[in-house]
């Protein structure tokens, strides 16, 4: 059954992704997107990574993409529609997407440990849950089940909290930015 | 093909499929029905009038002298009778529509409310072992261990219903936009306004629960809470004033759970478009939102998405907050009286998980009432003071209330 899920989802990924870029008319395109996101975000939970699985969903469908329908509807942009492919960037797309499979051929057929199949895999949770720092972490391992949620969130506050606070401040001023910029002169009407 | 088969789970597919049946088509559809009805008859009650009083099983169509009244309420079959009028309206699409958009949009706001209930446990587990003899003369396996009362549980449930019920913008947007007529689509540019900035301060509400649970498992949480007491009632099990001492975090953490309960609900309503933020279909300025062009069931369903994520909503925030399906004083119940209140992993007779079922659906009809009561009783905001209120006040005291729990945890750790 889960090589079934597999193919179907890839197949939503996949068709949707595609529709994106065939697809005439704005709205349908961003929506085909989402789709293909849910598509990817269900590959992500059949891989065993909730957490990144519903993030996906959380962010990319449910608020980027959102407010990139927002955009299409408040603009109402209709020029795309009628017109004809452009050939030379069909052209450079199709070459792009040949020379990224390729690598990604290449790179995964020289990763040994992704020839083992998961139920081979040498994976103790119980002499990971001896090792773990935090109690929660080592008591859902000793049961069995994976925290993925957990376990990502000690990597990026721990290992990464530097990164992710470096990060954090350039959205401040990337906010902070669009506020300044969409802010009226004195005298201007208020918004 | 045999192998594929071998590679089911029938057992856990029946049960899965029977919980979802009972779930959804069983307890939400008729609970959304029927919260319809109280709603009316709710209202009238507040405003002084009957309400609707007279549906009763219609015996006149059939020559008898008078309709029977269930159980003597009147009107009890008036939501069958509202369906009724629904699917027989003329289902009228307009010229001037995308057509496949408006179809597609009423299913996308229903679907996903329905999806989300998923990871809400409903009750604690069923001991289901006492069918085992029924099951051998029929020639099945029997069942081995108790029956979780849940559909899927995940280990990221409030992360999947956030995630899934930010799907349900598309549905209200693609209503105003698909409709081609202008008050749909302002009620549809308000209304995905609205819920992106609500999302916010809804998901960072929940933040000091996860930190004082230590945990994104619905389940757990319940089950934890049905130990130690409620998070806004914490009366017995380890937090109880008369065990181990006064357990003193415990008690200031009332603080910022109750910030957080309120915040949450706020959030709820604007999440779910309820009055005092129906700001999406407020019919004095916007006809009726991003509904208007629509007719029959496809109108229906629309009202029947905004319940369904009603009580959904009132589901998230009864396991949050209120002890999901755990009884009040359990421990303390099953000191007095000598049977079994608490839920035991493993050991929970038949009927107590039947009755764990029974409170969290008690509970969560209190809380639409609660959303009843505060739409009939409060006036509508106005579209710039929700979204000043959405990021000026709630949005601020979420995050400060993170903190604040963060810091209340640091200084007396509550385990």
């Amino acid at each position: 059954m889960p090589s079934l899920f597999f193919y179907l989802f890839t197949a939503i990924t996949l068709g949707f992704g595609l529709l994106v870029v065939t697809a005439r008319n704005p709205v349908t395109s961003a929506l085909c997107l989402a789709m293909s996101f849910v598509g990817l975000a269900a590959l992500f939970i059949s891989l065993d990574a909730y957490f990144i699985g519903t993030i996906q969903i959380l962010v990319y469908a449910g608020a980027v993409m959102v407010l990139f329908l927002f955009i299409i509807m408040l603009l109402d942009i209709k020029a795309e529609e009628g017109k004809k492919p452009n050939l030379p960037a069909v052209i450079g797309g199709v070459v792009l997407a040949v020379i990224l499979a390729l690598q990604i051929v290449t790179v995964s057929s020289s990763y040994s440990l992704g020839k083992t199949p998961l139920k081979n895999a040498p994976l103790s949770l119980n002499k990971a849950a001896e090792t773990s720092v935090l109690p929660t972490i080592s008591n859902d391992l000793k049961v069995g089940t994976l925290p993925d949620a957990k376990l990502m969130g000690l990597t990026l506050f721990k290992q990464y909290g530097f990164h992710l606070q470096a990060i954090g401040l350039l959205l401040l001023v990337g906010t902070v930015g669009v506020v300044v910029l969409s802010k009226r002169e004195k005298g201007g009407q208020d918004a | 093909m045999a192998a594929l088969l071998a590679s089911f789970d029938i057992a856990f597919l029946i049960t899965s499929v029977l919980k979802i049946v009972f779930l959804t088509f069983l307890v939400i559809l008729p609970l959304v029905a029927y919260s319809v009805y109280a709603e009316r008859r709710f209202s009238a009650v507040i405003q002084d009038r009957v309400g609707p009083n007279r549906t009763g099983i219609p015996l006149t169509l059939f020559g008898f002298k008078k309709d029977i009244q269930i159980l003597g309420i009147g009107g009890l079959v008036q939501p069958l009778a509202d369906g009724l009028k629904f699917f027989l309206k003329e289902d009228f699409t307009p010229d001037s529509v995308n057509k496949f958009y408006y179809w597609l949009a009423p299913a996308l706001t229903m679907v996903p409310a329905l999806l989300t209930c998923v990871v809400l446990p409903f009750g604690s587990e069923l001991q289901l072992s006492d069918l085992n003899g029924l099951l051998a003369w029929a020639g099945l396996p029997g069942f081995t261990e108790n029956v979780k009362s849940v559909i899927a549980d995940l280990n990221v449930g409030p992360l999947f219903i956030f995630a899934i019920a930010s799907l349900g913008v598309y549905g209200i947007v693609l209503a105003g936009w698909a409709s081609n007529s202008k008050y749909p689509f302002l009620g549809g540019v308000r209304s995905s306004a609205q819920m992106i900035s609500y999302e916010l301060s809804l998901g960072l509400s929940i933040i000091p629960v996860l930190m004082i649970f230590g945990d994104l498992n619905l389940s757990k949480m319940a089950a934890s809470q049905d130990a130690n007491g409620w998070l806004l009632l914490p009366f017995w099990g380890d937090s109880a004033p008369w065990q181990n001492g006064w357990n003193f975090g415990r008690w200031i953490l009332l603080v910022p759970i109750f910030i957080s309960f309120c915040v949450f609900t706020v959030s709820m309503f604007a999440e779910t478009n309820r009055l005092p933020f129906d700001l999406a279909e407020c019919e004095t300025e916007l006809v009726a939102g991003y509904h208007t062009e629509y007719s029959s069931m496809k109108f229906a369903l629309f009202f029947m998405g905004e319940y369904a994520a009603m009580i959904i909503g009132s589901g998230l925030a009864v396991t949050f907050f209120l002890g999901g399906w755990s009884i009040p004083f359990a421990p303390v119940l099953s000191q007095l009286t000598g049977l079994q209140f608490h839920y035991v992993p493993g050991s929970t007779p038949l009927l107590l998980g039947l009755l764990h079922i029974g409170t969290f659906f008690a509970k969560i009809i209190v809380f639409i009432l609660f959303f009843i009561l505060i739409r009939w009783s409060l006036p509508r905001f106005r579209f710039d003071q929700l979204m000043k209120l959405g990021w000026l006040v709630m949005f601020e005291l979420a995050l400060a209330n993170v903190i604040l729990t963060a810091v209340i945890m640091a200084w007396i750790p509550i385990k």
